[in-house]
């Protein structure tokens, strides 16, 4: 027990020096912070950092939806598969990935995606264009090489859900003549509902929390706030506006994660009768 | 019609695990080409860059401060989330929910706002930036990995075959010493097993927290990538993918990955 209430104080010290921080003044040329100030916050309002965090939350948006839409047939096979080889197989490839770390998937994502990356080659040798397209760079790159990150955490919680759904209830809408989709459709699709709001809102915080994707896919011309974050602490030392930024960032994530929970909460009610 | 379906599904399937497996496989391909500019199919093939990224000074050491920190992040969290874990499950006491919530968010809280936090807290109270920071940051985030798993054996548990050991006269120590340890034996060593993965891939938080003379391999890759375009990166992603992959279809044949993620059907 007091191990992890130590483990718990400790996590919680560390949060609170960053709110400390986010409310102490700049001081230029110097590590140590001023006095207490609300400028940090004021500044966040400027254009420059609200479209960051805008498109921050656009780009979150966009990948949590692709890999939902990605995530939902493989987590759907990974628990139906009758042949266990075919279930292993698809369980090791799935996870594996989130185990590489950000740092070698990025990479291996330029690998794919640069002008003379694999993608291009392909499709220059097809002859499907004529020149290299341009994929590094572009939120789209960005996006692709995030939801592949995400897939891993989203098929395990879909899975999770699907797997504890009762097969009965599956079985007797079959039985009263719904065909397969629509047995999908009225049965399977409710009943994972936590799985899915679960699968959503982690992908949505870990891709708020991505930053060598961003970092060395987007180069700079799709920024994301661990970017700045990073950015204003290492390349210009003013810590207490990064320290503000990740505060902003924290409760920007509580704040989405709460309204999916409320958004799904009526649906978790449905789903007690 | 429902054939089609099948066929369909099936279809969609096969697709989805081409995307997963496609930046493996076009790296693999990165790796042993014996030029160092990209070319799709290589000309000619070698295992230089292998030989290089081997060789590298930057990359020894950090895979040396990764094991460094990554034996004690991972041995701490084990025996933490594991007591906790216990307690979660077999007791009552105050401020469970809130002391759970806390323990747990580290899956949502931004891993920069983490690493950022560690930094000023180890700069406010004087620690040098050593090997103890990144530690403690790193018990931090790979918590909720240990406790979900310890969690759920413990809730997979026949609390009958407990009792019958201690109505068969053992001490409540014995019976968690021969019983309880043995049957959590697998999640345990799951737990432990994630754990130690994660933070030896742990990159965001790690690179607020580390150095120069304690950065860890995620790290000094990263610094790589920034600086160099050639393959030698692709290599050592190879012996990443190569490494993990075989651990994982191990745990997944010891340990039933299935059960440990909790995606197999209760029935």
């Amino acid at each position: 027990m007091a191990p992890a209430v130590l483990c718990a104080l400790g996590f919680a010290a560390a949060l609170a020096a960053v709110m400390q921080y986010s409310l102490r003044a700049y001081v230029p040329g110097s590590l140590e912070a001023g006095g207490f100030t609300l400028a940090n916050f004021a500044a966040l309002i400027r254009p420059l950092y609200a479209r960051v965090f805008l498109d921050t939350v656009w780009i979150c948006f966009l990948t949590a939806s692709f890999t939902l839409i990605v995530g939902y047939p493989l987590a759907y096979a990974l628990v139906h598969a009758r042949n266990v080889a075919l279930k292993s197989a698809i369980l090791v490839i799935a996870v594996t990935p989130l185990f590489l770390g950000e740092v070698v998937r990025t990479y291996s994502w330029i690998v794919v995606l640069g002008n003379n990356g694999f993608l291009n080659s392909m499709l220059l040798k097809l002859g499907l264009i004529d020149a290299p397209m341009q994929f590094m760079f572009t939120e789209f790159g960005v996006i692709t090489a995030l939801v592949h990150v995400t897939l891993p955490v989203m098929v395990i919680m879909l899975a999770a859900a699907l797997s504890h759904i009762d097969r009965d209830y599956e079985r007797a809408a079959a039985s009263l003549g719904a065909g397969p989709i629509r047995v999908f459709l009225t049965v399977t699709l409710p009943l994972s509902t936590p799985g899915i709001i679960a699968g959503v809102t982690t992908a949505f915080a870990w891709t708020f929390s991505a930053f060598a994707t961003p970092q060395l896919i987007g180069g700079g011309r799709v920024n994301m706030v661990a970017n700045l974050v990073y950015q204003l602490g290492f390349a210009s030392f003013n810590f207490p506006f990064a320290a503000s930024l990740s505060v902003a960032g924290l409760i920007l994530t509580f704040a989405v994660l709460a309204l999916m929970r409320a958004a799904a909460s009526p649906l978790e009610r449905i789903r007690q009768h | 019609m429902p054939k089609l379906l099948r066929l369909l599904g099936g279809a969609t399937v096969t697709a989805i695990l081409g995307f997963i497996l496609l930046p493996a496989l076009v790296v693999t391909l990165a790796a042993f080409n014996s030029r160092a500019i990209l070319s799709f199919p290589p000309e000619s093939w070698s295992w230089r860059w292998f030989v290089k990224a081997i060789a590298y000074d930057d990359f020894q050491a950090g895979v040396r401060n990764g094991l460094i920190v990554t034996a004690w992040a991972s041995s701490i969290a084990l025996v933490v989330g594991a007591a906790f874990a216990f307690a979660l499950d077999r007791y009552e006491f105050r401020l469970k929910r809130t002391l759970e919530t806390i323990l747990l968010s580290p899956l949502v809280v931004p891993h920069f706002t983490i690493g950022l936090g560690f930094l000023i807290l180890a700069a406010q109270l004087g620690f040098a930036r050593g090997y103890s920071v990144i530690v403690a940051c790193h018990v931090v985030l790979v918590l909720p990995f240990v406790l979900r798993s310890v969690y759920i054996s413990l809730r997979n548990l026949d609390p009958r075959l407990e009792l019958a050991a201690a109505s068969l006269g053992a001490s409540p120590g014995r019976v968690l010493i021969t019983v309880t340890l043995p049957l959590l034996l697998p999640g345990l060593v799951s737990g432990w097993l994630f754990a130690a993965i994660l933070s030896f891939n742990e990159f965001t938080a790690s690179l607020f927290v580390t150095v120069q003379r304690t950065q860890t391999l995620p790290v000094a890759l990263y610094n790589y990538v920034r600086e160099y375009a050639d393959p030698s990166m692709a290599a050592i992603s190879v012996m990443y993918i190569v490494a993990t992959a075989t651990v994982l279809t191990l745990a997944n044949a010891f340990l039933g990955l299935a059960k440990v993620l909790n995606v197999e059907h209760a029935r």
